[in-house]
């Protein structure tokens, strides 16, 4: 099996090649209601989480709200 | 009430009152600047106040809410307010803070899943500068961050989350998150049954949001 490495707030993670961003954002323990995620600078729309595959040296910052305001 | 207030104080008055602590071409920036401001409750309540009272231009303010009791521990409404539509509460208290900063309310509820509330946010983010997210529920502020950020990627966006608490005011800080994207808070306080709010926390947490949108409109895009 193949392995990419991508980092995910600064953290590297090595994940499966072909793995969703849905995949990715789960695995870590994201709400996915409460996130917005960027890749490599770009915002990811909500609609395509779960067709956006990672590649190699993909950079992930993921931004996770609480409530309260 | 407008009319008294205009022969005790002139536009001219105020704003040179302003420029003076301000300086003059910061004081143009913030006359010319446009900001929505989605949510009037613990953040927005004080972060419209803040900005009106900077000398803004012009402020688009929206909620659907009332002001109620619960309210008034930490928001900036008063008890003759209680009953009163946040829009129309937040006005008065804008008219007395500096009458000439117009604010332009919009007693709506935002929701990704309601075509018409999507739409009339689009209008009001298209005619913003900066977009400022004081929202309380977490699912509401990602999904008003996420139509911004996918919409309008040009826009600055600044929002909020973690602020729940009596935990260190020290932590509260502003981070650029991504390229648009501006967060206050602690990121992890949450609002729940074991965790209240207090007002000096929130508000900690509104000023960064309304200091970090005042940079913005001077230039400065670092927190």
């Amino acid at each position: 099996m193949e392995f990419v490495k991508i980092t995910v707030n600064g953290e590297i993670y090595s994940v499966k090649n072909e793995t969703t961003l849905i995949e990715v954002v789960r695995d870590r323990g994201f709400d996915e209601k409460r996130i917005a995620v960027e890749i490599n600078g770009e915002i990811v729309p909500k609609a395509s989480y779960s067709e956006t595959l990672l590649k190699e040296g993909d950079s992930l910052e993921v931004v996770s709200f609480v409530g309260g305001g | 009430m407008a009319e008294i207030q205009e022969y005790l104080l002139s536009r001219e008055e105020f704003y040179s009152a302003l420029a003076k602590r301000h300086g003059e071409k910061m004081q143009k920036l913030l006359e010319n600047s446009e900001i929505a401001v989605f949510g009037l409750g613990g953040l927005g309540s004080h972060i419209v106040n803040i900005l009106a009272r900077s000398g803004v231009g012009k402020i688009y303010a929206v909620d659907f809410d009332t002001v109620d009791i619960s309210n008034l521990h930490r928001q900036l409404y008063r008890i003759s307010q209680i009953g009163m539509k946040k829009t129309s509460a937040i006005k008065e208290i804008v008219r007395e803070a500096n009458p000439f900063c117009r604010l332009i309310s919009f007693d709506m509820k935002f929701s990704a899943e309601d075509e018409d509330s999507l739409n009339r946010t689009a209008e009001i983010i298209s005619q913003s500068d900066i977009v400022c997210e004081a929202f309380d529920n977490a699912e509401s502020k990602a999904e008003l961050v996420n139509f911004c950020l996918e919409r309008f990627p040009e826009k600055a966006v600044v929002c909020a989350s973690g602020m729940a608490g009596e935990g260190s005011a020290n932590l509260i800080e502003t981070k650029r998150k991504m390229k648009n994207l501006y967060l206050c808070g602690d990121e992890t306080s949450e609002v729940n049954e074991n965790q209240g709010m207090f007002c000096s926390r929130v508000s900690v947490c509104a000023s960064h949001q309304a200091h970090m949108i005042i940079r913005l409109i001077s230039g400065e895009t670092q927190p």
